[in-house]
């Protein structure tokens, strides 16, 4: 792949990202944030491919950890984020019609 | 050496994989925009995050697989365990800790990166090695800067802006120097010295602490939401370095993520990133608060705020970082069942920066069974603060303060407020006259419609909830 495609990817990414984020309602800021932790979790990649290459006591060390650092943010990071959507979704909503009528109305379609 | 062997590095199989896997990334994401599909939308991430996972044990030239399984075991059960235990008031300790392990494994990364590129031997292409040079340094400022983000956020050292004299200069000469060796490395890269690359994890390391040091509590939300920007761009940049196209997407999703974030944050201050990154806020003006003149203040009891509230229509409640400490959340759901069940109307106000993380305290009432739509934020609530007979202060207080619109000489004029004073009448609910953060008096106290009811945010909502039963 050469460097112009990456950096083409890199630039579409961008405005891809920024695109999706900047909808994600505040409510869902904290959620979001172990949400990214965990998609960071890919760096597991580069940690499992370095670990393929080493050669060494120290790269092995380096690299088992990295594979570590990085399965942390993937399961902890997807596994509290599902924890906390959890809580967000159960809302039983008994008193829900009752603030209905006060004028916010336009929100709820869908 | 075993090797799976499937697919070929770079090739078009490995890469289709890859693309599958972040497309699933943006549509989790896109899911992530309303609670009720944001669950099925982490769900969808995480097959992502699986298909890229597979992909690259499949790939030729994966091996020691002994300690690919380990590394796999420890760091799973890690983070599974910590993700069960972890309280929601704990949320951004935790949100610290993983862009700190996010950032470290990619410092790591490129530490093995640079000894593979010397072992090989002869020159390492600048366009691999930029980007491994640059995914050491923000991997390591963010390593370093998270874990004392972590340390301050868990009581671990002290969270008020701690700074040495002439920080700014040794800031500065640090990032110059992590910038000169970065060159110096890229111009004699035949072979990349590794000794000067330690330098350079060894610098960004001090700057990383450095410049997390000097921040303060309430001005965790722009750093954590920083560094969270930092981690992805780290990512992206290991992404250029092994030219692997998931790395990039998704470390930029990450990017832009964490930029949006601190820019909301930085604006819900109505302050620069800049200013909050150096300017060690709230340290001085505490010490000129200690002087303050005393002024009357209207102090009342649990049953008088319960006969208050029970007899009011409208009731917002205001929750800041207090709340959290006190671990009053169900308490105060309690209280505004209570409420609800006497026909009143409650709904929430919710600074931005309210708490210690983007979103804190909505995860916090969430989690004590507060349904959404009484989730308000500060736009949507403002221009009902009129009409609204009782506003509710817990545990909140520069964000409610008045100063910030009337007093232009205050240090926190201009920043955007919650208007509680425009209601009837507020009740702060706080154990005593203390300046928040920004080390100034609230204005709001002294108002002569605020009553203030001194005690522990969670003891106090627990008795006006037992008071308004007994009406």
């Amino acid at each position: 792949m050469s460097l112009f495609t990456e950096f083409t990817i890199f630039v579409l990414a961008i405005f891809v990202g920024f695109e999706v984020i900047s909808k994600v309602p505040t409510t869902l800021h904290t959620p979001l944030m172990s949400q990214t932790n965990a998609i960071h979790g890919i760096v597991m990649l580069g940690g499992l491919i370095v670990l393929g290459y080493a050669g060494d006591g120290l790269e092995y060390v380096i690299g088992t950890i990295a594979v570590a650092f990085g399965a942390i943010n993937i399961v902890g990071g997807f596994m509290v984020t599902d924890r906390m959507l959890g809580m967000f979704a159960k809302k039983p909503k008994p008193k829900a019609d009752a603030k209905a009528g006060d004028g916010k109305g336009g929100g709820a379609g869908k | 050496m075993i090797s799976l062997a499937v697919l070929e590095p770079g090739g078009d199989a490995a890469t289709a994989l890859y693309i599958v896997s972040f497309s699933l990334f943006i549509l989790g994401l896109k899911q992530g925009t309303h609670p009720s599909t944001a669950k099925r939308g982490n769900l969808i991430a995480a097959v992502g995050m699986a298909v890229a996972v597979v992909t690259t044990l499949l790939l030729d030239g994966m091996g020691n697989w002994g300690l690919v399984a380990i590394g796999l075991a420890i760091g799973s059960a890690v983070g599974a365990y910590a993700s069960i235990k972890v309280k929601m008031t704990e949320m951004p300790q935790m949100v610290a800790l993983y862009n700190g392990v996010g950032g470290g494994a990619v410092a790591l990364i490129a530490w093995s990166e640079i000894r593979h590129g010397i072992h090989i031997g002869g020159a390492m292409p600048l366009e691999d090695l930029i980007p491994t040079l640059l995914a050491a340094i923000i991997g390591s400022v963010s390593f370093w800067g998270s874990n004392i983000a972590f340390a301050k956020l868990q009581d671990l050292i002290p969270t008020r802006p701690l700074a040495v004299p002439g920080q700014q200069i040794i800031n500065a000469v640090l990032g110059i120097g992590v910038i000169v060796l970065a060159i110096v490395i890229a111009i004699n890269n035949d072979p990349p010295s590794q000794f000067l690359f330690i330098l350079i994890l060894v610098a960004a390391a001090i700057l990383g602490n450095l410049v997390v040091l000097p921040i303060g509590g309430a001005d965790m939300p722009v750093v954590i939401s920083m560094l969270n920007a930092f981690t992805g761009l780290s990512a992206a940049a290991a992404g250029f370095a092994l030219q692997n196209v998931a790395l990039i997407v998704a470390g930029t999703l990450v990017g832009s993520s964490g930029t949006i974030l601190t820019m909301e944050m930085a604006t819900a201050m109505n302050r620069s990133v800049a200013n909050i990154l150096f300017s060690g806020f709230g340290g001085a003006p505490a010490a000129a608060s200690g002087s303050g003149e005393q002024r009357p203040v209207t102090s009342i009891g649990a049953q008088d705020a319960a006969i208050k509230l029970a007899y009011a229509d409208t009731v917002v409640i205001v929750p800041g970082y207090g709340l959290a400490v006190a671990q009053a959340q169900h308490a105060v759901k309690e209280m505004a069942n209570q409420l609800e069940s006497r026909g009143v109307t409650v709904n929430y106000a919710i600074h931005p920066v309210a708490g210690r993380m983007p979103g804190h305290m909505n995860v916090l009432l969430a989690e004590a069974d507060v349904p959404y739509e009484q989730l308000k934020e500060m736009d949507e609530i403002n221009p009902e603060m009129s009409r609204t007979d009782v506003a509710v202060v817990i545990g909140a207080n520069d964000v409610t303060n008045p100063a910030a619109k009337n007093d232009p000489n205050s240090p926190i004029a201009g920043m955007p407020i919650i208007e509680v004073s425009e209601a009837n009448e507020v009740i702060v609910i706080k154990r005593s006259l203390s300046t928040g953060f920004a080390g100034i008096d609230n204005d709001l106290f002294y108002e002569p419609n605020t009553s203030m009811l001194f005690a522990d945010a969670k003891a106090a909502a627990g008795e006006i909830a037992a008071e308004i039963e007994q009406l």
